[in-house]
C-alpha cells in the first residue's frame, strides 16, 4: 500500500503537465489573439453598430439610440444622396452605349465562368457580387461624369485613386528606370526623388495651396505673364480636383519609384546579358525581361497604394476645404464632416462604405494578382 | 519529455496569467467616469472663494493656485488663443495657476469640446468658445453654472457688459460663459475710394453691389494693379454661413428682434424657401465677380488681409477690421476706413406669401430712410466656459483666469489691438474712446469704427445667431454645404433654397419639432 502514492505522484504530475501542454499553444497565442480582438475586431463592430444609430446629448454624457439602417438610407435615397452619390444627368445616348459595353464586358466574364467545367457556388457569388458593384459604379459614374452631373465623394474618391496610381506607377517606373542606368549623379536623384514622400501631408498640402495661388503665390509672375492672374484652380471644380491630383502624385510618386529601384536593381544580370548579346533592342527587353520581372512586385505596389489611396483627406482638407461646393471632398472627408458635426451615425456608414469599396476593390485586385501568379507558373 | 522546457512553459503560463490578471483586476484608477456618471452641475456657490485675480492673492501658505494647472481649449491662433497665452505667465504670476492653452482648428472646436465632456474623458477643464453652443452643454449638465461667482465677484465688472453680450452668454436665466469678445458684423468699406468715385457708402445691399462694380478692377493702393470691389470670406468650413445670413437678415426680418430670422415662430419652419433668401444668395453670389479670382476658397484671414494691404473697396467683417486698419506695420489703410452698419434692404419678407414687399410703416417699422436694416451679431464673440466635471480647484482657477481676461484693465487693452481678434463688448469701451485713440485710432476712425458697433447694438431689429439646439449642425454643417455648393455653381437658387429648407427641416424632425420651436422662441424672446 506504501507504494500507492508514489504512483500517484507522477500520475498527477503527469497529468498537469500533459495538460500544458496541451493549452500551451492557445495560452501562448491568447494575448495576440485579445490584442488583434480589442484593436480591431471590437473597434470594427462597435462602429457597426454606431452606424445603426444616432448619437444624441443627454444629460451627463450621451445616448446611442438604434435607427436601423437610416443613416445608410440618408445616404443612398435622403438628404445625403447627391453628397454621396452625387448628381445623376439624365441618359444620353453615349451613357448608353459605354454602360451597354460595360455590361456585355461583365456578361462575357460571366458566361466565360459559367461555361467552365469548374463551377462553384461561391465563386458563383462572388462574381455575381463583382458584376454587380462595377455594373453599379459604372452606372453612377456615366451618370455623374457626363455634363449636367456633378461627382458625389464616392465618385470623388475613385477618380483620385485611379487617375493618381495610374500616373503614380508610370512616373515612378520612368524615373526609377533612369535612376538605375549608369548616368551620372544618380545617387543624388535618388534620394531627391525620395523627398516628397517624407513630407508630411499637411505641409504638402499647404505648399500646393500656395503655389496654385495664381494671386498671391510664388508662380504669380508666370500666371501673370500667361494671362492667367483674374484664374483660379478652385473655382473650377476639374481645376480643383487636378491641383489635388498633382500634389497627391507628386507625394507618392516617390513610393512607387524606390520599390520599382529595388525591383528593378533586383534582376537577375544574365538573362538582360544574354538578350542583349541576342541583339534584343531596349524595349524588346523591357518587354519581355524586365516587366515581367517587375510585374509582381508591381502588383503588391499597386495593391498597397489602393488600399492607402481610398483614405486621402489632408490634401483636399488642405488645399480646398472640400470645396469649390462638394467637388473636391473625399469618402474620408465626407465622414470627417459628419463627425465633426458629431453626426456619428452617418460618419460611420460613409466609413463603412469606404470599407465596402476597399475590400470590394482590394479583392478583385487580389484575385488578379493570383490570376497572374497562377498564369506565371 | 524535456522536464527544462516543461518548466519554462509552465513558468510562462503562470507569468502570462499574472500579468493578465493584473491588468484586469488592477483598480481603474485613472479611468475616466462612465458618462452616467459625470458630476451634476454645481449649484454651491463657490463664490466667495473666487479670487481677485487682479490682486495678487497671496496667501500664507503661498499663492492662491499654487501647482494647479488649467487645461483651456481654444481655436488655433494667432487670434484670440495669443491673448490667452500671452496673458497666461502673468496670471501665473499672481496666483500660482499655470495656464495651458490647447488649440484646435475652429472647425473641430465643437465636437472636441463635446465629446471631451460626453465621454467623460475631462481632458479640458475650461474653454474658449461660441457662447451659441452652451445650449447643446448646458442642459446636458456639462458646463458650470457660473452665475453665483459671476454675481460675487465686483473686478468683472458684469454690469458693465452689454447686456446683449450678458444675455448671449446666458441660458435659462444663468449665465454660463463669460464674454472676452464681442462680435457684430459690420461692412467697411475704403473712404478715400469712394470720395473719389462720388460713391456714398451703401445703404442697402444693391448699393453694396454697385460700389463694388464701379471700384472693382480700379487700382485702390497705387501699385499700379486692378483691385477688387468687394472681398467676402467664402470658403467652405469656414465663416461663409454668418456672410450670407448678414445679408439675408434685413431682407426676413423687419419686425423687430423677437420676430426671428431662421424659423417661423408658429410652427419652426425654416424662413429659407422664400424670396427674401433667395435674394440674398443671389446678392451673395453677385458679389463674386467683384472679388478676388480665389474668392471661394478664402477664409477671413485672407479677405482681411487683402483689405488692410489696401486691395478692396468694401469687405463686411467683425470688429476685427477696426484695429487691424490702424496698424502700421502692416495696413496700408491708415486712416482710410469707414465702418457702417451692414446694409439693408427696401424690401423685406411677407411671410404669408413668402415673397419680397416693399417697406412702408407697417413692414418695416424700424427702417431708417425706407431701408430696413437688421445688423446680424454672428457667432456672438468667443466666451470662456468650465467644465462642470473639471476638479473643484482647477474650476476656481479657471474662474479667475477667465474672469481676469474678462476685466476692464486686460480687456481694455486687448479689444483695441487687431492681432487680438477680440473686439468691444464692454458698455465703457464703446464710451471712453480714449483707449482707442492711444492705441493710435484717430478721433474720426474711432467714432466710425465705435458708432458702426454701437448702432448695430442698439438697433431694436437686431438678430442674435442661432442659439437652439444643434445649433452647430443646421449652420455650419448644412448652410456651409449647400452653400459652397451654390456658390461652386452646382446648385441653382431654387435649389439651394430648397435643398437647405428639406436639410433643417430633417434636422429639426431629428431633434424634435415642438422642443426646437419652445428653445428657439425662448432665446429671441418671441411669444
Amino acid at each position: 500500500m506504501t507504494t500507492e502514492p508514489e504512483d500517484s505522484q507522477p500520475s498527477r504530475l503527469h497529468t498537469v503537465i500533459s495538460t500544458a501542454e496541451r493549452l500551451a499553444g492557445s495560452i501562448f497565442i491568447l494575448p495576440t489573439v485579445l490584442a488583434l480582438l480589442l484593436l480591431s475586431i471590437f473597434p470594427l463592430l462597435a462602429s457597426l453598430y454606431v452606424s445603426l444609430a444616432r448619437f444624441k446629448i443627454a444629460r451627463g454624457g450621451f445616448t446611442l439610440n438604434f435607427v436601423g439602417l437610416d443613416n445608410y438610407q440618408k445616404l443612398f435615397l435622403g438628404s445625403e444622396r447627391t453628397h454621396f452619390l452625387g448628381s445623376f444627368a439624365p441618359s444620353t445616348p453615349v451613357s448608353w452605349i459605354v454602360f451597354g459595353v460595360v455590361a456585355v464586358a461583365l456578361a462575357i466574364f460571366l458566361a466565360r465562368y459559367l461555361l467552365k467545367a469548374r463551377v462553384s457556388i461561391g465563386g458563383l457569388i462572388g462574381r455575381l457580387f463583382l458584376i454587380l458593384g462595377l455594373g453599379g459604379l459604372t452606372w453612377m459614374l456615366v451618370h455623374t461624369l457626363w455634363s449636367g452631373g456633378r461627382l458625389g465623394t464616392v465618385s470623388t474618391t475613385l477618380v483620385y485613386v485611379f487617375v493618381g496610381i495610374f500616373f503614380q506607377y508610370i512616373l515612378g517606373l520612368s524615373l526609377a528606370m533612369l535612376t538605375v542606368q549608369n548616368l551620372p549623379g544618380r545617387r543624388f536623384f535618388r534620394v531627391v526623388f525620395l523627398l516628397p514622400m517624407m513630407i508630411t501631408p499637411v505641409g504638402v498640402a499647404y505648399m500646393f495651396r500656395m503655389l496654385t495661388d495664381t494671386s498671391k503665390g510664388p508662380f504669380t509672375p508666370i500666371w501673370q505673364a500667361l494671362g492667367l492672374v483674374d484664374f483660379s484652380w478652385v473655382n473650377n471644380a476639374w481645376g480643383a480636383r487636378t491641383a489635388i491630383l498633382i500634389a497627391d502624385i507628386w507625394q507618392w510618386t516617390p513610393f512607387m519609384f524606390i520599390v520599382l529601384v529595388a525591383a528593378l536593381e533586383s534582376q537577375p544580370v544574365e538573362p538582360l546579358e544574354a538578350a542583349t548579346v541576342d541583339g534584343a533592342n531596349h524595349w524588346q527587353i523591357f518587354q519581355h525581361i524586365t516587366w515581367p520581372a517587375i510585374l509582381p512586385v508591381s502588383m503588391t505596389l499597386i495593391l498597397i497604394r489602393l488600399i492607402e489611396a481610398f483614405k486621402i483627406v489632408d490634401l483636399p482638407n488642405v488645399m480646398t476645404n472640400g470645396g469649390p461646393g462638394t467637388a473636391t471632398q473625399s469618402l474620408t472627408y465626407h465622414a470627417f464632416i459628419n463627425w465633426r458635426a458629431l453626426d456619428l451615425g452617418a460618419s460611420a456608414a460613409v466609413a463603412y462604405m469606404l470599407l465596402f469599396l476597399v475590400t470590394f476593390f482590394g479583392m478583385i485586385f487580389v484575385n488578379l494578382i493570383r490570376q497572374r501568379t497562377v498564369e506565371t507558373l | 519529455m524535456n522536464s527544462k522546457s516543461t518548466l519554462v512553459k509552465l513558468l510562462s503560463i503562470l507569468i502570462i496569467f499574472g500579468v493578465l490578471t493584473t491588468a484586469c483586476g488592477a483598480p481603474a484608477a485613472t479611468e475616466a467616469p462612465p458618462p452616467t456618471e459625470a458630476p451634476p452641475v454645481a449649484t454651491e456657490a463657490p463664490a466667495t472663494e473666487a479670487p481677485a485675480a487682479t490682486e495678487a492673492p497671496a496667501t500664507e501658505a503661498g499663492l492662491m493656485f499654487e501647482g494647479v494647472t488649467v487645461n483651456l481649449l481654444t481655436f488655433v491662433g494667432p487670434q484670440v488663443a495669443e491673448p490667452l497665452q500671452r496673458r497666461g505667465p502673468d496670471f501665473t504670476a499672481l496666483t500660482g495657476a499655470t495656464i495651458n492653452v490647447i488649440t484646435v482648428p475652429n472647425s473641430e472646436l465643437y465636437q472636441k469640446a463635446l465629446t471631451d465632456m460626453a465621454t467623460g474623458t475631462n481632458a479640458y477643464d475650461a474653454f474658449l468658445f461660441a457662447p451659441s453652443w452652451i445650449v447643446d452643454f448646458a442642459p446636458a449638465g456639462y458646463i458650470e453654472d457660473l452665475t453665483p461667482r459671476i454675481e460675487a465677484d465686483a473686478a468683472l465688472e458684469w454690469d458693465d457688459v452689454a447686456p446683449f453680450f450678458r444675455d448671449f452668454n446666458s441660458y435659462d436665466g444663468k449665465v454660463y460663459s463669460i464674454p472676452l469678445d464681442g462680435d457684430m458684423h459690420m461692412v467697411y468699406y475704403r473712404i478715400d475710394s469712394l470720395e473719389e468715385a462720388g460713391l456714398e457708402p451703401p445703404k442697402t445691399w444693391d448699393d453694396y453691389l454697385n460700389v463694388a462694380k464701379t471700384l472693382h478692377g480700379t487700382d485702390l493702393n497705387g501699385d499700379g494693379e486692378a483691385d477688387y470691389g468687394s472681398c467676402i470670406s467664402k470658403a467652405p468650413a469656414q465663416q461663409s454661413y454668418w456672410w450670407i445670413w448678414s445679408i439675408a437678415a434685413p431682407y426676413i426680418q423687419s419686425q423687430g428682434n423677437t420676430q426671428g430670422t431662421f424659423f417661423n415662430t408658429e410652427d419652426m419652419t425654416p424662413l429659407v424657401n422664400n424670396a427674401a433668401f433667395k435674394r440674398a444668395l443671389e446678392v451673395y453670389k453677385e458679389t463674386g465677380p467683384y472679388g478676388p479670382p480665389d474668392e471661394s476658397n478664402q477664409g477671413v484671414g485672407d479677405t482681411r488681409g487683402l483689405f488692410i494691404s489696401g486691395r478692396c473697396a468694401l469687405t463686411m467683417d467683425w470688429g476685427d477690421i477696426g484695429p487691424l486698419a490702424i496698424d502700421p506695420a502692416n495696413s496700408k489703410v491708415i486712416d482710410k476706413v469707414g465702418a457702417i452698419v451692414t446694409p439693408g434692404s427696401t424690401e423685406v419678407l411677407d411671410r404669408e406669401t413668402g415673397e419680397l414687399v416693399p417697406c412702408d410703416a407697417t413692414t418695416c417699422p424700424y427702417a431708417v430712410d425706407g431701408v430696413n436694416h437688421a445688423p446680424y451679431a454672428s457667432f456672438g464673440g468667443w466666451a470662456g466656459a468650465i467644465n462642470a466635471a473639471a476638479d473643484e480647484k482647477a474650476k476656481d482657477a479657471a474662474y479667475a483666469f477667465l474672469s481676469y481676461m474678462a476685466q476692464p484693465e486686460q480687456s481694455n487693452a486687448d479689444v483695441v489691438v487687431g492681432a487680438t481678434g477680440y473686439n468691444p463688448f464692454r458698455i465703457s469701451q464703446f464710451e471712453d474712446q480714449q483707449a482707442w485713440l492711444d492705441a493710435g485710432f484717430s478721433q474720426a476712425a474711432a467714432d466710425s469704427y465705435l458708432s458702426g458697433i454701437k448702432d448695430s447694438l442698439n438697433s431694436p431689429n437686431m438678430v442674435a445667431d442661432l442659439r437652439i439646439p444643434s445649433n452647430q449642425k443646421y449652420i455650419q454643417v448644412e448652410l456651409d454645404r449647400i452653400l459652397a455648393e451654390y456658390v461652386a455653381g452646382d446648385l441653382t437658387t431654387d435649389e439651394a433654397a430648397q435643398q437647405l429648407y428639406d436639410a433643417w427641416e430633417a434636422i429639426t424632425e431629428e431633434v424634435g419639432r415642438d422642443a426646437q420651436l419652445e428653445s428657439y422662441k425662448a432665446t429671441i424672446g418671441a411669444k
